[in-house]
């Protein structure tokens, strides 16, 4: 087939689209937040004293730092999906989570005495934390990854990491609601690890099903 | 692409996806000449890879993922970052790494036409490889040159039929485009 007789052929089927990626992306997104929703509350739930906690600054901004993960992570993945839409100053997006955990972290260490860090770190959850942000991670992943598929991402294993991060951050917002140890230490300490394997995982998915 | 270049193929892009058949065949003979300049500068120690090939499957992947570029944006970033991604997958399938920057040399190109080609391409074995009812549609309009409409006489079809006979037929064919088996 010559490549005027292929034009033809795709001519012809102009007619035929399919929605929007962005759009495809922001219905994904807010069925992988409900999804998640209704999975925490068949399984672990909010913990008991959740209005006294939501009264204190320590429980209020680990949503601080997971959902802005999240956030800026969907930022990110509608760039990446789309070819050439990438902007270098996109990737400094994704530090601002982390930044703000680091100074949480740096203002716990003064407001904290020495001999308590290594406790609080350790905390009562840690296992928990391992645990459950993946599983909670699982069914956001499931519903993103097929609009990343829908996008063209020229950079599959990227785009899959950040879709990875963005259903981890709504996994782990999630998880946050039930964890009762509240300290920057401990969400330094923990959280980042159960992110990472989601990443992980879900970069290597992509690079099998997302490649167009 | 020099800004007048970008704005005359936006245009006819925003008529092709309003439905505009002879806007969109304008517009993707433009295009191949752009990515066929691109494909044979990148592959000029080739290793084997033809560049029409790439053209070919750079275009089907336009067609197949448009709903991807925004309308209010420029289009020559979005056409070179496919190009790119589709002469780094050729090279990918190959075992080999490539990186390619293609924007430094972007606005020396001009368009160029195709060579004479040998006939076992890469698309002609994906078209081979298709269903029965998929193939002859397919071929009715691109080797053949017939309408939707003629094809659906030709071949004793709803002209509905033909139209997703050839969308999934075009799917198909990229779907399985470098993939020999």
């Amino acid at each position: 087939m010559k490549t005027d007789e292929l034009i033809n052929a795709l001519a012809a089927d102009a007619g035929r689209q399919k929605r929007p990626v962005e759009v495809v992306l922001d219905w994904s997104t807010l069925a992988a937040c409900i999804a998640a929703a209704v999975i925490f509350v068949l399984t672990i739930g909010p913990r008991p004293d959740i209005s006294e906690a939501a009264t204190t600054g320590r429980f209020l901004f680990k949503f601080v730092v997971t959902a802005g993960l999240a956030a800026s992570a969907f930022w990110v993945l509608l760039r990446l999906s789309r070819p050439g839409a990438l902007r270098r100053g996109d990737w400094g997006l994704l530090l601002i989570a982390p930044v703000l955990l680091l100074l949480a972290v740096l203002a716990e260490f003064i407001s904290v005495p020495q001999a308590q860090w290594a406790a609080t770190a350790t905390g009562q959850n840690s296992l928990n934390c391992l645990t459950w942000i993946p599983l909670f991670s699982i069914a956001p992943l499931a519903l993103l990854l097929p609009a990343l598929r829908h996008g063209a991402p020229t950079r599959p294993a990227l785009a899959g990491a950040v879709t990875g991060l963005l259903a981890a951050g709504i996994g782990a917002t999630f998880y946050a609601a039930n964890c009762t140890d509240d300290s920057p230490l401990f969400v330094v300490t923990w959280y980042p690890i159960g992110i990472a394997f989601v990443v992980g995982v879900a970069s290597v998915i992509a690079t099998f099903i997302a490649r167009w | 692409m020099r800004p007048e270049v970008d704005q005359r193929l936006s245009e006819l892009m925003r008529k092709a996806l309003a439905g505009d058949e002879a806007a969109y065949g304008t517009f993707l003979r433009e295009i191949a000449g752009v990515v066929r300049a691109v494909a044979r500068r990148r592959l000029n120690s080739g290793g084997g890879i033809d560049p029409e090939d790439i053209v070919q499957e750079t275009l089907l992947a336009i067609h197949l993922k448009r709903h991807t570029w925004r309308a209010s944006e420029k289009i020559g970033p979005w056409v070179y970052a496919i190009t790119r991604y589709k002469i780094v997958d050729a090279y990918r399938r190959r075992g080999q790494q490539v990186t390619i920057d293609i924007d430094t040399i972007i606005d020396t190109l001009e368009s160029e036409p195709p060579k004479d080609a040998p006939s076992e391409r890469e698309i002609t074995l994906a078209l081979e490889g298709l269903t029965g009812g998929q193939k002859q549609v397919v071929k009715s309009i691109s080797v053949d040159g017939r309408s939707i409409r003629e094809t659906a006489q030709n071949l004793g079809m709803k002209e509905t039929a033909v139209r997703v006979a050839l969308h999934r037929g075009l799917n198909a064919i990229a779907a399985r485009f470098g993939k020999r088996t």
